[in-house]
C-alpha cells in the first residue's frame, strides 16, 4: 500500500497542504490528487480514437492504474471520510479541481457525442446506430463510476465492493470480445441516457452526500430511456439479421 | 578503423552524414517514420512509415576519388507495402502503418524482407533488372503477337542492357492470423520460419505456407475480465532456433524453448527485477512496461527498454539485470503530466552496436542516448537540422534538472515532447547509425580520421 507519509513522486513535486474550508484554491491534497488521477484515468479509458481500435496495452495499463487507486482508496477508508467531511463549499472546490484536470477531455465528450467514445464497444456492433454504440460505452463507464460510488455506501462489504468495481472494469474488457447478442442485451437493459453528460455524472457523484445503500442511487430522470432501449433492441435484431446473412453466405 | 570493435566512447566522434525527408514545418502524418532497419550486411537500410510505404536506401560503393563520402545511402526502392483496410465486422479501420521491418539474410541476388502492419505480414522480394531480352520470335518489340504465317526465320533472343530497374514484388501475404495488433516480427536463425507477436498471442510461420501458422504463445485469459498483462515485444535467439523471448507490460521477460511443448505457455526462464519500494507510485507499473527487447549479437544477453531505463540481462541470471542505464531520469518527477498527455505510453526501441559494446536508445526533444558498456560512459546527442552540416561533429547535449542552467544546457521544462526518437538502427559492423526523427531520417557516422 502506498504510504501517505512518503514522498509522493507521482505528483509533480507538489506538497501536501490540506484544503481550507474557506474554499481557497490551495495546492490540492493527496486525496484530491488521487481522485483527479482516478477521474483522468476513467476518462482516458473512454475517449479512444473512434476509427481505429484502441491500443490494448495502453488500456490495460490504465485499467490497472484505476484498480490500484481504487484498492488503495478502499483500504484507506478515505472514500468514506471525504464524503463525511463534505461541506457545500469543499465539494465545489473538489468539482473545480477535477474540472481543471478533465476539462479538455470532457469538453470533447460533451461536444462530440456522435463520434462516440470507446471502441471497446465496437466489437459488438457491426453497423449499429451511433447512439446505440455511445450508449454501450457510456454504460460501461457509467458502471465503472456508479460502482465506484457504490463503494462509498457499502464500506462494510469491502470485498463485494472490490467485486463490483472489478466487474465494471471487467465489462470494459468484455466488450473487446465478440459476445453473443443475448449478453449484449443484458447490458443494454441497464442503459440510462442521462449519463451521456459526463459533467452531470461527476457532479452527481461529488455532491451526493447521502449515506445509504447502493441501490439508493437513483438514476436521473430520463424520459427517453424507453425509446432508446427499443432502438437498441431493434438495432440488435438488425445485427442478428446481418450475421445470419454472413454466416449463410 | 576496426569497425565496431573495441570502440571507446572517447575515441568516437559522431558526425552528421545525411538526412532524408522534407524540412516542411507541418508534418504529413503519413510521412512519419515508424520503423528503421539495416540488412545483415549494412548495405541496405529500410524505413517504413505511417502511410504504409517502405523506402529502401542502398549504400554507394566507396570511391577513391571521394574518400570523405564514405558510402552514402541513396534511395534504392520505394513501394507501397500495406494499404489501409476496413474491418467491416468491427467497424474499425486497420491502419496501414508499418510496425516492423525485418530483413532475411541474402541467399541469392534478390533481397527479401518482411514488413508488417497491425494485422498482416508480407514478404517482399526486391530485385534488380538491368537487362532485358530482345528479339523474340513470336512477338515484336512492342509485345504484339506476330502473325505466325509471316515468320520466315528463327532467331535466338538476346539479353541487352537496360537502365537499372529495381522492382519490389509481394511474394507472400500472411493474413488473418492475429486478432490483436502485431507488435513484433522476428526471423528465425533457421531462415525457414519466423514469428509474429500481437498483444496476446505469438504465431510461428513457415515462409512457404501462408494459410496456416502455429500458435506458440497464448496469454489470453479465458475470461477477458481477468486481463492485466499483454505481450509487448518478442524476438528469436540469434543462434538457437528453438529459443525466443517475449516481454510484457508488467516489466517481465520470458524465455521459451519450443522443444519442450507445442504451446510455450510455460516459460523456461523468467526475468524480473524486484520492485524498488522507495520509488513506488501509481505509475510504477506503467513505467516498468517493456517497450522493446533485443538479443545481443552474441546471444548471451538481452536488452530491454522501459520508459525511463535500458537494462541488460544475462541469460543465466533471472533475478535482476546485470546493467541498468538511466535514459532520462529527470522525467521521473513529471510522470503525472506525462500520463496526462499520454507520453508515458510512448514505445521507445533500443539497439546494440555490432560488437555489443555500446547500446543506443531514443528520448524526447530529438535526443538520443548511447551507453558504452565497457567504459560506463554515456552521451546524449541530438538529431536536428541545425547540426546538419556535412561531417559536422555532433556536440553532446545535456539536460539540466534544476537550479542554474549552464549555457549549453536545456531545462527539462523546455523539452519538446512532440519530438520523440522512437526508432533507431545501428549498422551491423560499422559505426553508422540511422535515427528516425518524426518524418526525417538522420544518418550519422563516426569521424574519419
Amino acid at each position: 500500500m502506498f504510504m501517505r507519509g512518503l514522498k509522493r513522486k507521482c505528483f509533480d513535486g507538489e506538497e501536501d497542504i490540506e484544503e481550507t474550508l474557506a474554499g481557497i484554491k490551495a495546492i490540492p491534497s493527496y486525496n484530491l490528487q488521487r481522485q483527479s488521477l482516478l477521474d483522468m484515468s476513467l476518462v482516458k479509458l473512454q475517449l479512444c480514437h473512434m476509427l481505429v481500435e484502441p491500443n490494448l496495452c495502453r488500456s490495460v495499463l490504465i485499467a490497472n492504474t484505476v484498480r490500484q487507486i481504487q484498492e488503495e482508496m478502499t483500504q484507506d477508508g478515505t472514500w468514506q471520510m471525504i464524503n463525511m467531511q463534505n461541506t457545500g463549499q469543499a465539494s465545489v472546490d473538489r468539482l473545480v479541481s477535477t474540472d481543471i484536470l478533465c476539462r479538455s477531455s470532457r469538453e470533447q465528450a460533451e461536444g462530440k457525442h456522435v463520434p462516440g467514445y470507446s471502441t471497446f464497444s465496437k466489437d459488438f456492433e457491426g453497423d449499429q446506430a451511433q447512439d446505440s454504440s455511445e450508449t454501450m460505452s457510456t454504460a460501461s463507464s457509467v458502471q465503472a463510476l456508479r460502482n465506484l460510488q457504490s463503494n462509498v455506501w457499502e464500506m462494510e462489504n469491502s470485498q463485494e465492493n472490490k467485486g463490483n468495481f472489478q466487474k465494471s472494469l471487467d465489462q470494459i474488457f468484455e466488450t473487446l470480445e465478440n459476445k453473443s447478442p443475448n449478453s449484449v442485451e443484458d447490458l443494454f437493459s441497464e442503459v440510462d441516457n442521462s449519463y451521456y453528460d459526463l459533467d452531470t455524472m461527476l457532479t452527481g457523484m461529488m455532491s451526493n452526500t447521502k449515506m445509504g445503500h447502493c441501490d439508493g442511487l437513483e438514476p436521473f430522470p430520463s424520459p427517453t430511456t424507453t425509446t432508446s432501449s427499443s432502438n437498441c433492441k431493434s438495432d440488435l435484431n438488425e445485427l442478428d439479421h446481418i450475421v445470419e446473412i454472413l454466416v449463410e453466405s | 578503423m576496426i569497425p565496431g570493435l573495441g570502440n571507446l566512447m572517447q575515441d568516437v566522434l559522431w558526425c552528421f552524414s545525411q538526412v532524408k525527408g522534407t524540412i516542411d514545418v507541418g508534418v504529413t502524418e503519413a510521412d512519419i517514420i515508424s520503423t528503421v532497419e539495416f540488412n545483415h550486411t549494412g548495405e541496405l537500410l529500410a524505413t517504413g512509415d505511417k502511410g504504409g510505404r517502405v523506402v529502401i536506401f542502398q549504400r554507394e560503393q566507396e570511391s577513391k576519388n571521394q574518400p570523405h563520402r564514405r558510402g552514402e545511402y541513396n534511395v534504392y526502392s520505394t513501394f507501397q507495402s500495406h494499404e489501409p483496410e476496413f474491418d467491416y465486422l468491427k467497424s474499425l479501420e486497420i491502419e496501414e502503418k508499418i510496425n516492423k521491418i525485418r530483413w532475411l539474410p541474402q541467399q541469392n541476388a534478390a533481397y527479401f524482407l518482411l514488413s508488417t502492419n497491425d494485422k498482416t505480414v508480407k514478404l517482399w522480394k526486391v530485385s534488380e533488372r538491368d537487362k532485358r531480352p530482345e528479339g523474340y520470335n513470336l512477338k515484336d518489340e512492342d509485345g504484339r503477337l506476330r502473325d505466325p504465317s509471316m515468320i520466315t526465320s528463327l532467331r535466338v533472343p538476346v539479353l541487352r542492357p537496360m537502365d537499372l530497374m529495381v522492382e519490389a514484388t509481394p511474394r507472400r501475404v500472411f493474413a488473418n492470423a492475429h486478432t490483436y495488433h502485431i507488435n513484433s516480427i522476428s526471423v528465425n536463425s533457421d531462415y525457414e520460419t519466423y514469428m509474429s507477436a500481437d498483444d496476446l498471442r505469438i504465431n510461428l510461420w513457415n515462409f512457404e505456407i501462408t494459410n496456416q501458422s502455429f500458435n506458440i504463445v497464448d496469454i489470453k485469459p479465458a475470461n477477458m475480465e481477468e486481463l492485466t498483462e499483454v505481450i509487448t515485444a518478442a524476438e528469436f535467439h540469434p543462434h538457437h532456433c528453438n529459443t525466443f523471448v517475449y516481454s510484457s507490460s508488467k516489466g517481465t521477460i520470458r524465455l521459451c524453448d519450443m522443444r519442450t511443448s507445442a504451446l510455450c505457455d510455460r516459460h523456461a526462464k523468467f526475468f524480473e527485477e524486484p520492485e524498488d519500494p522507495s520509488n513506488r507510485s501509481f505509475f510504477s507499473e506503467i513505467i516498468s512496461s517493456i517497450s522493446d527487447v533485443k538479443f545481443s549479437h552474441s546471444g548471451r544477453y538481452i536488452m530491454t527498454r522501459d520508459y525511463l531505463t535500458v537494462k541488460v540481462w544475462d541469460l543465466n541470471m533471472e533475478n535482476r539485470p546485470i546493467e541498468t542505464y538511466q535514459v532520462h531520469d529527470y522525467l521521473r518527477s513529471k510522470l503525472c503530466s506525462l500520463y496526462e498527455n499520454d507520453c508515458i505510453f510512448d514505445k521507445f526501441e533500443c539497439v546494440w552496436n555490432g560488437s555489443d559494446s555500446v547500446i543506443m536508445t531514443g528520448s524526447y526533444n530529438n535526443f538520443f542516448r548511447m551507453f558504452d558498456r565497457n567504459t560506463k560512459r554515456d552521451v546524449t546527442l541530438e538529431a536536428s537540422r541545425e547540426n546538419s552540416k556535412p561531417r559536422a561533429v555532433l556536440k553532446p547535449r545535456k539536460v539540466c534538472v534544476g537550479g542554474k542552467r549552464r549555457k549549453d544546457e536545456i531545462s527539462v521544462d523546455s523539452l519538446d515532447f512532440s519530438k520523440k526518437i522512437l526508432h533507431t538502427a545501428w549498422h551491423p559492423s560499422e559505426n553508422i547509425i540511422a535515427v528516425a526523427a518524426t518524418n526525417n531520417l538522420y544518418i550519422f557516422q563516426d569521424k574519419v580520421n
